[in-house]
């Protein structure tokens, strides 16, 4: 039929134009769209094309490492290798590891895991085979390598401590960053990154850390790396640079042996802490891989404590260690003069209760340089009860009893002085007269660390300059040494006769045939030291007990025997470094701790670190 | 009306016919073929062979097959419509019985160098079908209700068969050809009306026979932030691409969203996307300005045209590459759900530039035998 119908063409045109211009109106839709999304929202889609495609990466900046005086290595980062294997980069990943099997062991699991691992993962992401390979076998891996496609070794760093326990306690360790130590710093979100857990790297953390950098890369929708587009290098750490002597310190930890216990070597001129052992030591490379559960109850629990610092953080009574704070006490206020005498029976009577001397039949009448040189209680019940405990206890504070250090050490103890005023504030009670009695040993509520008697030690040795300890000689920034800034250290005011007088009672305890540590004394004139013991006593003594006899430490079990220790200066008329020794529950003073002090002081001389030119090899002069 | 004899004459010889072919259309789809090969080459990041190569192989046979059915007598297409219709449903029908029975059937024939979907054919099929149909009719006649009837029948039959593929996209597409070439024959506005209210009312229904990822896509569509990794990754990365390209855009091959993968069916549904981040909204922008020129040649071959079928013919085809350009445009700019329709001429794929091309041959072949005037049966009538 034609279309001769004029009505049904005009329709036909007109319904045509309605079309035409509807679908104008949706391209004008389209157009529209366009505009707002390519003009008015461009920014936004122009930033989330860049979220998409660009990638910020931090890298770890390498952890400053940590010297002992002399330069000699203590931590540092050792680069480790593994061994990874990229998918896509051989025919197949079984062929690869078949070839592999041959060069390192693999086991079925191993094996299991990597298939599963490049089943499930891109083909580009590389899978790790294998995780601190031994250099012997990355030589095998290199040499083989055509025969191994897709195989690569990947070297990254890890924290390495070549003295592993000698130095665990001081310088610390490294380990995973847990939850709480997050601080919203990228850098401590990376899954490789060690922060300091203890010691001096933890103490000196942020500034060891360094800089992180980083890099931008351009990464394709399936996050492989396309390429670099910036790169920002990080700052590496800052390297410490420590006071000790690593090769004394190596000799101290090994005059220990397996006792639980601590030593600390100071110049008593600058404080610079020389030596810092605590044993038993445990081995801080373990952390940086990560302990196993059982590894980590085994040292939480051990009874000899091997995770403390028992020089800064151990507390214990000092014994008669502190007979020369309460004799310097007795001294300074004028109650005593050097000539003073008293008899000693054996015990003291005070209201109803008998306070007993150390040796039972008494040491009859003694003089001051006596009763130090023979550790007499009777005489030290007495002038303590002239002085009273709070003068006492004001001297010990000059010393540098009761309060910290300020090492730089996480986690160091304060100890306690006790006063009237602190028993009132603690237990509510007024002071009792006995109490200030057994002040006068060095018993009761007091405590003190090892550190805090070496530096007691030291002020005593110096002439009373108030030295304090000093753990880092310096850090290295940006390549440049800058030594730690000391000022003169202060006077402490002391009497030069009444701190005569107390050294005069030390250079008898070990070199007076009579003296309590006679028998390990140090023979050379050149070297001579000055010392006191102490047997600090862990356990009350009933009466019954001490009328058929104390009995002797080695029949008692060891947490309930004396805490062996010894303090000493060396050499006696110039001296120049001071020692502190504990052992836990050693027992005798004189007859534990007395030896291994001696040792370490004779060996401190005989190297002389504070007299050596630093930079040269330890160990080179001896 | 007087006509020039040679041109009413029953038979064309083919030097006349060629001459009548509409030659600017051949060359506007040209050009937008054109723009298409240098997209397949930018999607396989500058590889002239992976993508492009072979689609111009497509493109060439296409053309010649589109002037074949331009030359040939237009009665023969009018004859031929229902036939056609026909083999389409039944290939359509045969295709989803396979497709039912056997796991993985391929939902395309081929023929020689050419695949052919059914469900592509039947689009083409579908306007011949309704041309031929409304042809013959008077106003008269379509303003009778139960004329209505098997030009519904015609269209519903085959989309049911498509929706249940599944293919949302299609079906869509086939409905509204059919919504378009009912409207542009003449039927009563009322009754139109009544058809679509009842097309409305068949939502809900039609909902319930939906596929699961069918309604996610809708979903998904409706907000797209609900699953960002998921079904709405592909159009959050789509807008980004898009908007990122900016007024100029990247520059070709230098499209970041499109060459690092983010973007995705980049060659072939989302290509427009990749031409909108790599030239932006000037680039873009020429584009839809060329679609749009196709669109009006096109409507001027059918507007010209003296008989109703070539008429519905060229419109119906018209219509066919506008919801082509518009569902596909409008899906990657986040308008309208994703329903996998790809870009006129310039998507990667054989199937859909097939169909076009045969489509525009039935155009060209409106515009070589547009003073032909023919009778119901395709007779021609003597003027």
């Amino acid at each position: 039929m034609r279309n001769s119908d004029p009505g049904r063409n005009k329709l036909f045109t007109r319904r045509a134009l309605i079309f035409g211009g509807l679908q104008l109106g949706l391209f004008g839709t389209l157009a529209g769209r366009l505009y707002q999304l390519q003009v008015i929202e461009s920014d936004l889609y122009r930033m989330q094309a860049d979220d998409n495609r660009i990638n910020y990466q931090l890298l770890q900046p390498p952890r400053g490492r940590i010297v002992d005086r002399f330069g000699e290595v203590l931590a540092v980062n050792r680069q480790t290798y593994r061994l990874l294997l990229v998918p896509e980069q051989t025919p197949s990943v079984e062929l690869t590891l078949g070839a592999l099997e041959n060069l390192i062991s693999l086991s079925v699991d191993e094996k299991a895991r990597i298939l599963k691992e490049s089943e499930r993962q891109r083909s580009f992401v590389p899978i790790t085979v294998r995780d601190n390979l031994t250099w012997a076998e990355v030589s095998r891996i290199e040499v083989n390598i055509p025969n191994l496609p897709g195989a690569m070794i990947d070297v990254g760093e890890s924290r390495y401590y070549p003295y592993g326990p000698v130095t665990a306690h001081l310088v610390g360790y490294v380990g995973r960053v847990s939850e709480r130590e997050l601080t919203g710093d990228p850098l401590l979100a990376l899954p490789q990154f060690r922060i300091g857990k203890n010691g001096v790297e933890k103490f000196h953390d942020v500034d060891l850390r360094g800089e992180a950098g980083s890099r931008q890369v351009e990464v394709n929708a399936y996050g492989r790396i396309i390429r670099e587009l910036a790169r920002k290098d990080g700052t590496p750490g800052n390297d410490y640079m420590l006071t000790v002597d690593i090769g004394i310190q190596q000799f101290a930890a090994s005059r220990f042996g397996q006792k639980s216990g601590a030593a600390v070597v100071l110049d008593v001129h600058s404080g610079d802490v020389l030596v810092m052992v605590s044993t038993p030591g445990f081995d801080p490379n373990a952390f940086n891989v990560g302990l196993d559960q059982a590894e980590w109850q085994r040292l939480v629990n051990h009874p000899r404590a091997p995770l403390t610092n028992k020089a800064t953080a151990g507390q214990y009574p000092p014994g008669s260690i502190y007979k020369m704070i309460v004799a310097l006490a007795a001294l300074e206020a004028g109650l005593i003069t050097p000539e003073h005498r008293i008899y000693c029976p054996g015990y003291v009577e005070l209201g109803n209760r008998f306070f007993h001397c150390w040796r039972k039949q008494g040491h009859g009448t003694m003089r001051l340089v006596d009763a130090i040189s023979h550790s007499c209680d009777v005489y030290f019940y007495d002038i303590a009860k002239r002085v009273g405990v709070d003068a006492i206890g004001a001297m010990a504070r000059r010393f540098g009893l009761g309060e910290r250090s300020g090492i730089g050490l996480p986690s160091e103890k304060g100890g306690l002085v006790p006063s009237r005023d602190w028993k009132m504030a603690i237990y509510g009670e007024p002071w009792q007269k006995g109490e200030t009695l057994v002040i006068g040993i060095g018993q009761g509520y007091l405590l003190a660390t090892p550190l805090q008697l070496a530096v007691m030690t030291a002020r005593l040795a110096n002439g009373g300059i108030a030295v304090r300890p000093n753990l880092v000689r310096g850090v290295v920034r940006d390549g440049t040494a800058q030594p730690t800034a000391r000022g003169a250290a202060p006077s402490m005011n002391l009497s030069p006769a009444a701190l005569a007088a107390v050294i005069a009672g030390m250079r008898a305890v070990t070199n007076d045939p009579t003296g309590t540590a006679y028998r390990a004394r140090i023979t050379d004139p050149e070297m001579a030291m000055a010392g006191k013991t102490g047997s600090a006593q862990v356990r009350g003594i009933s009466k019954a007990e001490r009328d058929s006899g104390v009995i002797r430490n080695k029949d008692l079990p060891w947490e309930q025997r004396d805490h062996a220790m010894f303090v000493a200066f060396a050499p006696v008329n110039a001296p120049r470094y001071a020692v502190s020794v504990l052992i836990e529950h050693g027992g005798s003073g004189a007859g534990m701790a007395a030896p291994i002090g001696r040792d370490i002081l004779w060996e401190t001389q005989k190297r002389d670190p504070s007299r050596r030119v630093p930079g040269t090899v330890a160990g080179e002069e001896i | 009306m007087r006509y020039a004899v040679g041109l009413n004459r029953a038979r064309l010889s083919l030097f006349d016919k060629l001459l009548y072919v509409n030659w600017l259309l051949v060359l506007l789809i040209c050009l937008t073929a054109g723009v298409g090969f240098g997209m397949q080459v930018s999607a396989a990041s500058g590889n002239l062979q992976l993508w492009a190569q072979p689609q111009m192989i497509r493109f060439g046979i296409g053309l010649f097959i589109m002037l074949t059915i331009a030359v040939v007598d237009t009665r023969f297409w009018l004859r031929a419509a229902y036939v056609i219709y026909g083999l389409a449903f039944i290939l359509l029908v045969v295709v989803e019985v396979i497709g039912e029975t056997g796991m993985g059937a391929q939902r395309w024939i081929v023929l020689g160098p050419v695949q052919l979907q059914p469900s592509e054919l039947m689009k083409i099929a579908l306007v011949m079908a309704l041309a031929r149909y409304f042809h013959g009719a008077s106003l008269e006649t379509i303003a009778r209700p139960v004329f209505l009837l098997p030009p519904l029948i015609i269209a519903l039959l085959p989309a049911a068969l498509v929706l249940r593929q599944p293919d949302l996209g299609t079906a869509a597409v086939l409905l509204m050809i059919a919504a378009a070439m009912i409207y542009l024959a003449g039927v009563k506005l009322w009754q139109y009306g009544v058809i679509a209210v009842i097309a409305l009312g068949a939502i809900p229904v039609a909902w319930q026979f939906l596929r699961e990822y069918q309604k996610t896509r809708i979903m998904t569509f409706l907000d797209p932030e609900r699953d960002p990794l998921g079904a709405g990754y592909h159009i959050i990365q789509s807008k980004i691409a898009l908007g990122s390209g900016g007024l100029f855009g990247k520059g070709y091959l230098q499209g970041s969203q499109s060459h690092l993968n983010f973007l995705p069916e980049r060659q072939t549904d989302f290509v427009f996307t990749m031409l909108a981040e790599e030239f932006g909204m000037v680039g873009a922008l020429g584009l839809l300005a060329l679609y749009a020129l196709v669109i009006a040649t096109c409507f001027a071959i059918s507007m010209r045209c003296a008989s109703v079928f070539g008429q519905l013919l060229g419109m119906g085809v018209t219509a066919t590459f506008f919801f082509y350009v518009f569902i596909n445009i409008a899906m990657v700019m986040g308008l309208v759900p994703v329903v996998g329709v790809p870009l006129p001429l310039i998507s990667y794929g054989g199937s859909a530039m097939m169909t076009l091309l045969i489509g525009f041959g039935l155009v060209l072949n409106v515009a070589v035998h547009r003073d032909l005037r023919i009778d119901r049966r395709g007779r021609m009538v003597g003027g």
